[in-house]
């Protein structure tokens, strides 16, 4: 090579860009071949379509008497449905002007003012509030008290007192008549 | 002859107190590969990758399955239906089984064309066989999983094998089964057993490594590697050639998941367990039939499951059972004829172990399975007394050197300056 320098230069840098581009071209293939034999592995850990298939859960309202409250399994989860007493809509609504750290109404939180549907699940860290039950600490505020941190929440599931960032959050409902509901 | 010099300070601080970074290059780097290796040689590296891919798509599989009794079939089907790409992960390892027994079983045979067992790599076939033991053992209990017919009745008859001992048979059937019949307890041990031991081959892959590079290759010439010119290192000359044979192996492989998926399987499988009722016809897998064969050929109990054993423990023996000094088959005019009779009575006991027993299907798996004992007891001690083996050539280089004229330095010095 040493003798043929110039002759060699041309032919020698055509055959190093043509290295390179397939070197590149290979390594690029073989990159981007790789991740999507490996999007399949990934995928399979997202839920699949039977767990998919549970997305609604009908509700029937009409043995529950107003202070009473159920708690129904929806995706997995607690919904909390509570059929709330004049006094507690009352104290709701006179409280939207308080100093909430996660300021909602209590009219942007319901569809009828004595039914509350709530995921129950605390904001903080997911443990299930209590104050469902008649004999359960209701917290500060009348309404859900975490037993982990000690979160408390109001009668319209607003976060008042405690760790916890946000308010329990209302999942997407519709009444199906006057006394059922639909979950999802 | 350590090329590897790290300019990078934290990483040389590093390697000097774990070396991770020179070993590696140790070995997957400058490992002083025989430049005359064949496409055969690529199945080791190709046994190697689907062991990777049997355990990545194992582990992710494990995620939806249930091992018991009354669940364990239909979480397979919902791993089918409802599992995102878990039809894809299924078929991969379905079929994935089959191709790690095709690319082992060539893998073998090669080793017995080019004598690679021989001196010094006599450990290095040691474990090569105890990784197939583990293999057949990790697919016998995998097979058993699905919960399907075959499952539950293939893992009846393995199992019975142990029965054929005296006195000690009965209680060891009884404590493999934890029971007194194939049923949860001996679901819930397979799984367990199926889950560990691709870890436990794994390791084994490490070690036949470790000794590979302790001995170095054989090659298609079966003469040992004399001077580094009869060397090139492992990358990027081998570590492209095993990526292309990956990428031919893959096309293959993933013909049958997309195209075959249950090629290799037996429909009565999709159908569940039921303890009450054998199908009629039962066949283990594919792989195992020349094993099951020569199980048959034998018209006593004890007898049949001793030479089944047999048939492997003597691949144990096998580097002292060949009396010759001569490695390769190249060199060998009569070992070369005989390893393909060899190797076809292996396919024919294959064949015959999938047809019923009966008819001539029996005296001929008597005859094949005695011609396998044969090659090994018989004709391999006496062949290398009256073969007259060929002359080897003087390096792995001579006989590439020789057509192009005379090795004269300036020859030399010329393509040395190219690469």
């Amino acid at each position: 090579m040493a003798d043929s320098a110039h002759l060699a230069q041309p032919s020698s840098t055509d055959g190093q860009t043509r290295r390179d581009f397939l070197l590149y071209a290979t390594t690029a293939v073989g990159v981007a071949g790789t991740g999507l034999a490996l999007w399949p592995f990934v995928h399979s850990m997202n839920p699949a379509a039977d767990t998919l298939a549970l997305s609604t859960t009908d509700v029937d309202l009409a043995a529950l008497q107003p202070g009473q409250a159920i708690t129904v399994v929806w995706q997995g989860k607690p919904v909390f449905v509570r059929h709330r007493t004049p006094e507690e809509i009352e104290r709701s609504v006179s409280e939207d002007t308080a100093d909430l750290r996660d300021p909602q109404k209590d009219a942007d939180r319901i569809q009828k003012p004595e039914w509350l549907v709530l995921i129950g699940v605390c904001t903080h860290l997911g443990c299930v509030p209590l104050g469902q039950k008649p004999a359960d600490p209701k917290g500060d505020y009348g309404g859900w008290f975490c037993p982990c941190h000690g979160s408390h929440y109001d009668t319209s599931g607003r976060i008042r007192k405690g760790p916890a960032p946000l308010n329990l959050p209302v999942p997407p409902y519709a009444f199906t008549s006057d006394t059922t509901i639909r979950i999802g | 002859m350590s090329g590897l010099k790290i300019n990078n300070k934290a990483l040389a601080w590093f390697d000097q107190r774990l070396p991770i970074i020179s070993m590696m290059h140790h070995s997957g780097v400058e490992y002083p590969t025989p430049k005359n290796l064949n496409y055969w040689w690529n199945f080791g590296s190709l046994a190697g990758f689907i062991l990777v891919v049997m355990i990545l798509t194992g582990i992710f599989l494990v995620m939806n399955y249930t091992a018991h009794t009354s669940m364990a079939f239909d979480s397979v089907e919902r791993i089918m239906r409802d599992v995102n790409y878990g039809w894809l992960l299924r078929y991969l390892h379905m079929n994935g089984a089959s191709m790690f027994f095709i690319l082992v079983y060539i893998h073998i045979f090669r080793n017995m064309y080019y004598g690679s067992y021989k001196a010094p790599r006599e450990v290095l076939w040691w474990v090569g066989i105890l990784i197939f033991l583990a293999m057949m053992a990790t697919a016998f209990m995998g097979y058993v999983l699905p919960w399907g017919q075959m499952s539950f009745w293939g893992a009846t008859v393995i199992t019975n094998l142990f029965s054929a001992f005296p006195i000690v048979g009965d209680p060891i059937v009884t404590w493999l089964w934890g029971g007194f019949a194939v049923d949860n307890p001996t679901l819930n041990r397979f799984f367990s057993l199926h889950y560990l031991l691709p870890f436990v081959i794994f390791a084994l892959v490490f070690v036949h490594v470790w000794a590979l590079h302790t001995v170095k290759s054989n090659n298609p010439l079966g003469i040992d590697i004399k001077t580094p010119q009869d060397t090139i290192p492992f990358h990027p000359y081998y570590t492209i050639k095993d990526l292309f044979g990956i990428g031919v192996f893959l096309m293959f492989f993933l013909a049958f998941v997309f195209w075959a998926p249950n090629f290799f399987g037996e429909p009565d499988n999709y159908i569940p367990a039921n303890p009450m009722v054998t199908p009629p016809h039962i066949v283990p897998e594919w792989y195992f039939l020349p094993f099951y064969a020569i199980l048959r050929a034998v018209p006593d109990k004890l007898g049949g499951v001793l030479m089944m054993f047999g048939a492997i423990i003597v691949l144990f023996f096998l580097p002292w059972l060949d009396s010759s000094k001569v490695r390769s088959a190249k060199f060998r005019p009569f070992y070369k004829q005989l390893f393909w009779v060899f190797f076809a009575d292996c396919v024919f006991l294959g064949y015959l172990g999938g047809k019923p027993a009966e008819g001539w299907y029996v005296p001929a798996s008597q005859i094949a399975t005695a011609y396998y004992f044969l090659h090994f007891l018989v004709i391999l001690p006496l062949l290398g007394k009256f073969e007259k083996p060929r002359a080897l050539p003087a390096s792995i280089s001579a006989p590439v050197l020789k057509g192009g004229g005379p090795a004269t330095a300036g020859a030399h010095a010329q393509p040395m300056e190219k690469a």
